[in-house]
């Protein structure tokens, strides 16, 4: 039993240099591995010399961070796992109520079908539905050329709705609140991060002090109010100029659109059932209604354009939206009709948005909100995943809103990321391993990759003004229209049914 | 040299690197390449020899210990500690197999001189085993899918919560043939006390170094020793694991009969290995070592692989029912193991020595 010995006296001498540098160093020292309980219940952040130890540290606590942790509160297998939330944001640590009288915030998500069970199956759309929310069920989608229209109607596939329409502060307090709701021990620091270091080779072998071997393979995270901690797994949630990926040097793809969005809420005058698009020339308007005569516009645009449009006064911006909805920029499409040997009645198409006719959008009465403009790019992280770092949501891809897509493929993110961490607590992986986390990365990014090449598509598509595209434009539309398995698919895939448009 | 008995003699787990260090402090004689010449003269095996002691001769010279290279499948390792573990048990003043020959802290006075060099040495090579990119991938992407059956079964076993993060709570298990600790860590997380025992003490020491990182495994109790020197101390154990261990094992029945051993009556006994079908040569052997460079040539020896059937029969012998039964499948196209119905190239045997652990209960 040499053998032992000796291996019990490295392991003892590794503990004696360390507390020899505990005395000395004024910084954190480190824990005796051998003085660990080993009965210590590991179901509470344990502590490394007042340096509190995290299974899961999440940066960013916005509706994309938030699932995450309400999904990891509610699953069986993670609800005991100790996560920090980083996040500046005072929303998350004021516990002010939103009423129902409050003026209806421009910041909107349209979310799908797939997100709406989502949030069921977490518990969290309860409070959606007590706040201010909008299903719909149609959808109409032409473009300024006037040679083609594209009705959605939920009943094409047989479902109650397309979309839902939610004000992003009332999706954030929901999934808050219903974190808050369960004993997840989750602890919300409130400030930005401003370094974190994950391990290297070298810091297997400390003992020089800086590290302790019982948090050695941890990755450290540092904030700006001075409190630091270890965690296992770092999630970077903190959207589109992520500080967790430009610290983890994780490279990305994308370009930046030549359009800025400008968003309001507006009024009309009945209550608008109907999410509209129109493309223009310069980039989409849309038109999703959020509850009672409220709308919210979304109109993308040249940024000198933008400029114009957020400065001219209420009115003026009142009658160049009505216009840009209406017979601004062309006329209006025709709608068919199938009596009489029309071109396409060999298609038969069934289904009710078929037969419906085009319509006009409600007109707007007034600005509701402010205007809000901001830039529009595309961006791709190269990889979603590395060593107990992992990115979700807006950290790891940006698409344009022309689909409404873009929180939903952040939520998909955080699902499918929750399940995985799962997976891997069930089996008792170290959920830190990269292995774990490329099948995370591996199931996300392939759809992800294919809905932002969809997306980026349609954008240049539709940013042609050139009479053979336009052709092709209006055959696109007139196919979509008649051609009911081709609309019952992209109803199927908007609504993120579908991971990929051709082969599920 | 001490005697070995040729039956115990399995040179399948030659290869030209791990010669470095086992050249250097056993001085392989001429009369071993006999003994080996002489029981493996014919089939496939001469051939893999043939290759062997050519290294081997190579290898002789070579004086210099490459570290980043010199780990490989455990396997292998077991296989080499089943030779010369039983060498140096009869003499416990052989100094420890470590990579250098040279400055190895020996027993009881030196250790005070250990230094960051030999720290940095063991860890350095210590990451090539938990590296789950480096040479032992395979292993590392097998792993999940040896646990879920582990667990599913276990779980069902014992009649605990599948759905609790920590299932095996209070119970007490053994992993035969631990190597880097790949299985024990995950074992620990899921709440057992681990027992981790391997006949390398280098295996033992990176599996110690690994196991203490993380304040959930630092509980693991590693030794390194052979499973039959366990049974002498009389320990036993809720549920004793041995993955990918008996095809390296001179008498499979012998060491079933001490997994048996192990194991307190209703206990459970958990083994894993490769069939010896057509297809298992075609895969194991030919894609996996010679194709693929999975593994290094020579790990498996064909012949060395039990069938189902042979596994079943000599656990009855032993007194453990086999329960359940269930293999691996490799998914090219995903890179993912999954567990099947297929047993035809690996396969994993749940059994249940019979009994009631009630009584047994401290």
């Amino acid at each position: 039993m040499n053998r032992l010995s000796v291996g019990r006296r490295i392991a003892s001498n590794i503990c004696g240099v360390r507390s020899v540098h505990r005395t000395l160093c004024s910084i954190t020292g480190v824990k005796n591995p051998d003085l660990v309980s080993e009965k210590e219940p590991f179901d509470k952040p344990g502590l490394t010399d007042d340096i509190p130890q995290y299974d899961i540290a999440i940066v960013g606590g916005g509706m994309v961070g938030m699932a995450l942790a309400c999904s990891l509160a509610t699953m069986p297998l993670t609800k005991q796992l100790s996560v920090a939330i980083i996040d500046s944001n005072p929303a998350l640590v004021n516990n002010f109520h939103i009423k129902k009288e409050d003026p209806p915030d421009p910041r909107v998500s349209t979310v799908t079908p797939a997100t709406i069970s989502f949030f069921k199956d977490m518990g969290a759309w309860e409070f959606v539905q007590q706040h201010r929310h909008a299903y719909f069920d149609k959808m109409q989608v032409w473009d300024y050329t006037g040679l083609g229209y594209t009705r959605y109607n939920a009943r094409d596939v047989d479902a109650d709705v397309l979309g839902c329409v939610v004000e992003n502060k009332v999706l954030h307090k929901s999934l808050l609140s219903c974190v808050q709701n369960t004993d997840f021990q989750k602890t919300i620091y409130s400030s930005r991060l401003s370094a974190v270091t994950f391990p290297t080779r070298s810091s297997v072998t400390s003992s020089s002090g800086t590290s302790s071997s019982a948090s050695g393979s941890s990755a450290r995270l540092e904030l700006d109010n001075g409190n630091s901690m270890y965690a296992k797994l770092v999630v970077g949630a903190d959207g589109s100029k992520s500080s967790v990926r430009e610290l983890a040097r994780i490279q990305t793809t994308g370009w930046k659109y030549s359009q800025s969005a400008i968003i309001c809420t507006v009024e009309h005058a009945v209550e608008n059932f109907c999410a509209w698009q129109r493309f223009l020339p310069n980039g989409p308007i849309a038109l999703l209604p959020i509850g009672e005569n409220f709308s919210n516009i979304v109109w993308s645009m040249d940024p000198k354009e933008s400029v114009d449009r957020n400065s001219m006064s209420e009115d003026d911006f009142v009658n160049a939206v009505n216009d840009a909805l209406d017979s601004g920029y062309g006329p209006h499409p025709q709608s068919k009709s199938f009596e009489g040997g029309n071109i396409f009645s060999w298609l038969k198409p069934d289904g009710i948005s078929t037969h419906e006719g085009f319509e006009v959008p409600p007109k707007v009465l007034k600005l509701a909100s402010q205007r809000l403009a901001f830039p529009l790019s595309l961006m791709h992280a190269n990889s979603y995943a590395s060593k107990r770092l992992v990115l979700i949501g807006d950290a790891a891809h940006t698409v344009h809103p022309l689909a409404g897509q873009g929180v939903n493929m952040g939520f998909a993110d955080a699902c499918s990321l929750s399940k995985v961490i799962a997976e891997g607590v069930a089996v008792g992986s170290d959920i830190g391993e990269v292995t774990l986390l490329k099948r995370y990365e591996s199931e996300r990014k392939a759809a992800n990759i294919t809905m932002m090449a969809i997306l980026d598509g349609f954008q240049k598509a539709y940013s042609i003004d050139f009479m053979p595209i336009n052709v092709l434009r209006a055959l696109a539309f007139n196919g979509a229209q008649y051609i009911s398995p081709l609309k019952r698919k992209i109803i199927s895939y908007a609504s993120g049914n579908q991971l990929l448009p051709l082969f599920t | 040299m001490n005697f070995v008995p040729m039956t115990q003699f399995r040179p399948n787990f030659m290869n030209a690197a791990t010669h470095n260090f086992h050249v250097t402090q056993h001085k392989f004689s001429v009369s071993d390449s006999l003994h080996v010449f002489t029981i493996f003269s014919s089939g496939m095996a001469s051939k893999l020899l043939h290759n062997r002691l050519r290294s081997l001769c190579r290898v002789s010279q070579l004086s210099n210990i490459r570290y980043s290279n010199s780990i490989f499948s455990t396997s292998q390792n077991h296989a080499q500690c089943r030779f010369y573990s039983e060498a140096s048990q009869q003499t416990p003043l052989n100094p420890p197999p470590p990579p250098s020959p040279n400055n190895t802290s020996n027993t009881t006075s030196s250790t005070s001189s250990l230094n960051e060099f030999e720290l940095a040495k063991f860890s350095s090579i210590a990451e090539t085993w938990w590296d789950a990119e480096g040479p032992f991938k395979p292993l590392h992407l097998m792993n999940p899918t040896r646990l879920a059956f582990i667990r599913f079964t276990l779980c069902r076993h014992f009649r605990k919560d599948p759905n609790c993060t920590r299932p095996f709570e209070g119970l007490k298990f053994i992993d035969v043939g631990c190597g880097g600790g790949i299985l024990s860590e995950p074992l620990a997380r899921m709440g057992a006390t681990v027992t981790g025992v391997d006949a390398v003490d280098k295996n033992i020491k990176i599996a110690r170094l690994h196991a203490d990182l993380d304040p959930q495994t630092s509980s693991i109790e590693y030794r390194c020793t052979t499973a039959e020197s366990l049974v002498e101390e009389q320990r036993q154990f809720d549920a004793v694991i041995a993955l990918e261990v008996i095809e390296h094992v001179a008498d499979p029945a012998e060491f079933c009969k001490s997994l048996s051993a192990l194991t307190i009556p209703g206990g459970a006994t958990v083994i894993s290995t490769i069939n010896r079908s057509m297809r298992a040569y075609a895969t194991a052997i030919v894609a996996a070592e010679y194709i693929l460079h999975w593994l290094p040539r020579g790990t498996h020896q064909w012949s060395s692989f039990l069938t189902p059937e042979e596994l079943v029969l000599i656990l009855q012998q032993a007194s453990i029912t086999v329960q359940e039964l269930a293999g691996f499948v490799y998914n090219p196209l995903t890179g993912r193991w999954s567990l099947s119905d297929d047993i035809s190239v690996n396969f994993i045997a749940f059994g249940t020595k019979p009994g009631n652990r009630d009584e047994t209960l401290d």
